[in-house]
């Protein structure tokens, strides 16, 4: 299966191996990501006014580049995923955003939301399949206590990510069971890190961010796994716990048996 | 129209919220992680909104408190949406000009190695215009 790939800003320079991770496990997995071309970063946070249309553009140029392609577009960062879902929704459903969006563009044929987003989980859980997954696993990471760092922008506004259950998300702790290792379920998983506001306020994220590690250690976790590099940076920082964190790609590339080969 | 009647319907006009259909049950400073931090609660920028007073809002230490997490909006039984009313009102104030909350020549002292450019755009993206 092919898929557009949008790998986003910090997948290049911070969070490379969020990336490469990603790369050698779809190929593991028998899937196509062919890169978009000439892609621009969608910002990171999504434009929340209703006149925002400028910069809204970055995405809708991916999208109408998947479109093109006939391909689902598909994201490993969970904020690049949350502004590209969004903007996508606008595109569909906002006539107002649609209409001067597509009149500033002047495509071959205007965008309208056509384009399937995905985040690679998606990907995992609804193309593959997590059942699917588990069969191509060659060295499970049995007994390992991992613990899902959803934070915010995968889930919420949850109407329109339709991602999971944004109170009670599962489909990360799926994930875990399918490479072979226990999910630890504890409270905060849901909770914010603060986000962009550790640029200037490096304290408030801190402390947030001690109450995520604490509640994951608690609750037995060994690890936390994110998809979020603002999220592995914020959870980095903090001093609350010694968890190590790392990206979802990471330790399904382990256990497909790919990581040494990325490592390279 | 009072300058502060214009800009709580510019407020409202932004962020698409209808302040009205807030019943009060804050629910959303209730979830809001940055609650301790607020001068304003998430819950009392729908009735500095209602009342008119905005020139109290938009010198909220509040506006640069949210971490557009969502929370309040997923959570708001009717779906008011506190946090597009925070971001219009932060918008209102850096749309303006000199009014940034962040400039570039203050980057240089706030990197460290490690900090991901996610972090860099989307603060540049809430903080000016």
């Amino acid at each position: 299966m092919k898929y557009s790939y949008y790998p986003g800003c910090t997948l290049r320079t911070k969070a490379k191996d969020l990336d490469a991770y990603a790369r050698a496990s779809a190929k593991a997995l028998g899937l196509e990501l062919e890169e978009i071309t000439d892609w621009q970063c969608c910002g990171g946070v999504y434009p929340l006014g209703t006149d925002e249309i400028a910069t809204k553009l970055s995405c809708v140029r991916a999208l109408n580049a998947a479109k093109e392609k006939e391909q689902a577009l598909v994201t490993m960062c969970s904020a690049c995923h949350h502004v590209m879902k969004r903007v996508n929704d606008d595109m569909k459903n906002v006539e107002d955003i649609r209409t001067r969006a597509n009149n500033y563009m002047e495509l071959d044929e205007p965008y309208a939301g056509e384009t399937e987003v995905l985040h690679f989980l998606e990907v995992l859980r609804d193309k593959v399949g997590f059942e699917e997954l588990k069969k191509k696993v060659t060295n499970p990471l049995t007994g390992k206590k991992i613990g899902a760092y959803y934070g915010c922008l995968l889930l919420r506004p949850s109407k329109l990510l339709a991602f999971d259950d944004p109170e009670n998300p599962k489909i990360i702790e799926d994930f875990i069971r399918a490479i072979g290792a226990e999910p630890v379920i504890y409270p905060y998983r849901n909770e914010c890190c603060g986000g962009y506001i550790s640029l200037k306020e490096k304290e408030m994220s801190k402390n947030m961010c001690e109450k995520i590690m604490e509640s994951a250690e608690g609750f037995g976790a060994e690890m936390l796994i994110t998809a979020c590099p603002l999220c592995l940076y914020n959870l980095n920082k903090s001093t609350g716990a010694s968890l190590p964190v790392v990206y979802f790609t990471e330790i399904l590339a382990e256990a497909l048996g790919v990581k040494e080969e990325v490592q390279k | 129209m009072s300058s502060e009647k214009k800009q709580a319907e510019l407020i409202k006009e932004i962020s698409g919220v209808n302040p009205l259909k807030c019943m009060k049950c804050g629910k959303c400073s209730a979830s809001c992680p940055s609650y301790n931090e607020m001068d304003i609660k998430p819950h009392q920028f729908v009735s500095y909104v209602i009342n008119e007073d905005i020139e109290s809002l938009v010198n909220s230490e509040s506006l640069w408190k949210c971490l557009s997490c969502f929370a309040c909006v997923e959570r708001c039984p009717r779906d008011v949406k506190p946090g597009k009313l925070i971001d219009a009102a932060r918008q209102i104030v850096v749309r303006q000009k000199g009014q940034d909350y962040l400039l570039a020549d203050e980057i240089p002292e706030l990197l460290d190695p490690e900090l991901p450019q996610q972090l860099l755009v989307s603060a540049f993206r809430r903080y000016r215009r």
